[in-house]
């Protein structure tokens, strides 16, 4: 049963077919038919953004809280080229979306017509894949597959170029389950012979490390169970990436937090001397391994990776496994289970005393204030007001990133959403929104520095439009903290360009927009100053003084490998002189 | 910061690891894609090369089944192992990529290229030229009377030797195919 409609109403359709139900975007000339579809329907939502990387970020904290495809809408020509940045965004962190551009009419495509721009050419490399289509009655069809690929193997964004002239067209509509089957079918299945290799490793393991990333978040809420099955069952220690924060609970006794440039003095030692490394759905990231020949040099390592290119990219591993996590680990419980569950006690316990004694270093130790709000102390309160709450955060890039990534806890995979590839700052705001929009009743918190903050600032006003109760908790230390710290440590303390000059009265200016603001700079007044900010019914910009210089430690200054750690002078080994193993 | 010893104004610190370039030998492989034949699908396997970095030394491609609409590619590269590895990685996760061989690797294969070469003299030369070109297997396909143009086909070292000769007795342009491979047997 074809039914005949317009390129326009094609998208619409696709979109619900697809079960989309919300659309972040921004009109323009080149996608007006598509406005006017979405105009006369009432079962997708447009959320109008006020930039278009504000349209692709809202996208991606859609679907890095719901694991469902975000969608994004936006025009040709300058509409496209500023989705460039949140494409990238989620090709480099593996985020499922679909955006939709518009472009001039087929005839008019290489004449330099108004707003064209060559989109597909531009995008290509930053989407998963991309099209242009320029016949209507391949349009429903090519929606279809787009939902497919940017769902299917390992997830990442797709843009699809529709110009005007085939929104306006004509053509038989082909539904979902009728639409052509892709040639695009990743592997899924990882293969038994290399999984029983890991089961031996983890039956003979004395000091074995689980490394797990964003990978097993991108699996679904299954992945997350069956490793938190297979870590208790085990009994080894667990560290994540930044991307991988809440697939194994913050508060699960072998917990060892992140790893990585930031990460965990416990978490780096303990894949600096791991006998046994299991990565899970990461890829050796830089700001994971440090210099690449010292990386846990005396380990065998596995590697879970839908992405077969992730695997020996960057480090050689023993066993490789291609797949996806979900059913990787259902298997390999299958097998280790059957074998009788076995694991080298007495070289764990060993190990476990030994992560322990690392752990007594207590990396994240600071000398607190009661004159000045530190950074740390702030996201302890924080961490402390809404534990146990339906809480989202978010975060921009930089120190406070790392200090939220160190000092809050996530409990469950799709709570944390932060630019961790790409680093994109400006990503946090407009990407709470995509967050809240998903998810209406819960807290969502930005945590954010107020220069990472001044970059998309402008989406408060969607927030307010769509009255969205976003929480935006800017630690304010009016410098670029993060390359100041670097200046200070590597660059001569020459701090080029790295002050926040001419800030704006961040209470004034949510009033401005129309929401609340609340600024803090005594340690006295932060627990009020936050509970007034969690229980007020609508947007927040939360202006919280903290100290200027502070800086974020440990950190492994890039090029070093892990038992080459920077710790805060305040950390408990620094003053016995016991930093380096 | 005594721990890592950072000299305060030291400027020798990147915000990367700046390695030095991997020792491991590099070798030549001849990689076949045969790729989905829509818009873009050429753009996209080059693009992957230059943005990673890999070289390309040749490249053929045409579609050779018009119904499926299947292309085929053929990409002389160079590379240490792993970066060959990777490249063929990189490849096969391509949507509109449906294989890739490693010809050079898988077993032997056949690679061929086709040259034409023009060769422009008089007396002696063009004596010597024709001569050469005979035991070439060259054939003439363009003659006035002071130029040739000779259509060869061959492995490119072939189709080098032949232009090496040809540079002293007047070898005016040379047009190369790049290489097209198959692997032998059935």
């Amino acid at each position: 049963m074809s039914k005949q409609m317009t390129g326009a109403k094609m998208v619409v359709q696709a979109l619900k077919d697809q079960g989309v139900e919300v659309v972040f975007g921004y009109p323009g000339g080149a996608v007006l038919p598509i406005y006017d579809e979405l105009f006369l329907q009432n079962d997708i939502r447009h959320i109008l953004v006020r930039h278009e990387q504000g349209a692709v970020h809202m996208a991606e904290g859609y679907a890095r809280s719901t694991g469902k495809p975000g969608v994004a809408l936006v025009t040709s020509g300058p509409g496209a080229t500023n989705a460039v940045t949140g494409l990238t965004d989620a090709l480099m962190d593996s985020i499922p979306i679909v955006v939709l551009t518009g472009q001039v009419p087929t005839f008019m495509i290489g004449t330099d017509g108004f707003q064209e721009a060559d989109t597909v050419g531009i995008t290509r490399p930053c989407t998963k894949m991309n099209w242009l289509v320029k016949d209507t009655a391949k349009l429903s069809d090519t929606i279809h597959q787009a939902f497919h690929v940017a769902t299917h193997g390992r997830p990442g964004p797709v843009l699809i170029d529709i110009p005007k002239d085939v929104q306006f067209a004509t053509a038989d509509y082909v539904p979902a389950e009728k639409a052509k089957i892709s040639h695009y079918q990743p592997r899924t299945e990882g293969d038994r012979d290399q999984i029983a290799r890991l089961v031996e490793l983890i039956e003979s393991a004395e000091r074995p490390v689980f490394y797990t990333g964003g990978g097993v978040i991108n699996s679904g809420p299954r992945a997350s169970q069956l490793l938190r099955e297979l870590v208790a069952e085990t009994n080894f220690p667990i560290t994540s990436t930044l991307m991988g924060l809440g697939s194994y609970p913050a508060s699960g006794k072998n917990w060892i937090g992140m790893l990585g440039m930031h990460g965990l003095y416990e978490a780096n030692l303990a894949m600096h001397g791991c006998d046994v490394m299991i990565n899970i759905g990461a890829r050796f990231d830089d700001r994971i391994t440090g210099r690449i020949k010292d990386f846990s040099p005396r380990s065998k390592k596995a590697h879970i990776d839908i992405d077969p290119s992730s695997i020996n990219k960057v480090i050689r591993v023993d066993v490789p496994i291609v797949g996806d996590v979900t059913k990787v680990l259902e298997e390999v419980l299958r097998q280790w289970r059957a074998r009788g569950s076995k694991t080298d006690q007495r070289g764990l316990s060993q190990w476990w005393k030994q992560i322990d004694e690392w752990r007594a270093v207590k990396c994240l130790a600071y000398k607190n204030s009661t004159t000045t709000i530190k950074p740390q102390y702030a996201l302890e309160r924080l961490e402390a007001l809404t534990k146990g709450m339906d809480r989202y955060i978010c975060t921009e890039v930089g120190q406070h990133q790392m200090w939220a990534a160190q000092f809050l806890g996530f409990e469950d995979p799709n709570r944390w959403m932060t630019s961790g590839g790409l680093g994109t700052m400006g990503y946090g705001l407009p990407a709470s929104i995509g967050v809240q929009i998903a998810h209406p009743d819960a807290l969502v918190i930005n945590v954010a520095g107020e220069a990472s903050w001044l970059m998309n600032m402008q989406e408060m006003g969607t927030a307010m439009q769509f009255r969205a109760p976003v929480k935006q908790f800017i630690l304010n230390n009016e410098r670029l903290g993060m390359v100041r710290q670097w200046q200070e440590l590597l660059h001569g303390e020459r701090y080029s360009s790295s002050w926040s000059e001419s800030l704006p009265d961040f209470v004034k200016l949510a009033e401005a927009f129309g929401c609340k603001g609340i600024k803090c700079d005594d340690p006295k007044d932060l627990d009020d100053a936050i509970m007034e900010m969690i229980r007020y019914d609508g947007p927040v910009i939360f202006d919280c003084l903290v100290e200027k210089h502070e800086n974020c430690f440990p950190m492994i200054p890039s090029g070093k490998p892990h038992n080459e750690m920077l710790l805060s002078a305040d950390a408990e080994a620094f003053r016995s002189g016991a930093v380096l193993v | 910061m005594s721990a890592l010893n950072i000299k305060k104004g030291s400027t020798s610190h990147s915000a990367y690891d700046l390695r030095s370039a991997n020792s491991e030998v590099e070798a030549s492989h001849t990689l076949a894609v045969i790729v989905e034949n829509e818009p873009g699908v050429l753009a996209r396997v080059i693009g992957l090369f230059s943005g990673r970095g890999y070289n390309i030394d040749s490249l053929t491609v045409a579609e050779v089944d018009h119904t499926g609409h299947r292309s085929r590619i053929t990409i002389v590269t160079r590379g240490t192992p792993a970066v060959i590895d990777q490249i063929e990685a990189q490849l096969k996760r391509m949507v509109p990529v449906h294989e890739v061989q490693d010809l050079t690797a898988e077993g032997p294969s056949v690679q061929r290229e086709l040259a034409l070469v023009k060769v422009k003299g008089k007396g002696d030369h063009r004596i010597e030229a024709l001569r050469l070109a005979e035991i070439f297997r060259a054939n003439v396909v363009d003659s006035t009377l002071e130029s040739f143009v000779f259509e060869m086909t061959g492995t490119p070292e072939k189709i080098d030797a032949f232009a090496d000769l040809m540079r002293p007795l007047g070898l005016v342009e040379i047009a190369r195919t790049g290489v097209a491979g198959l692997k032998r047997g059935a």
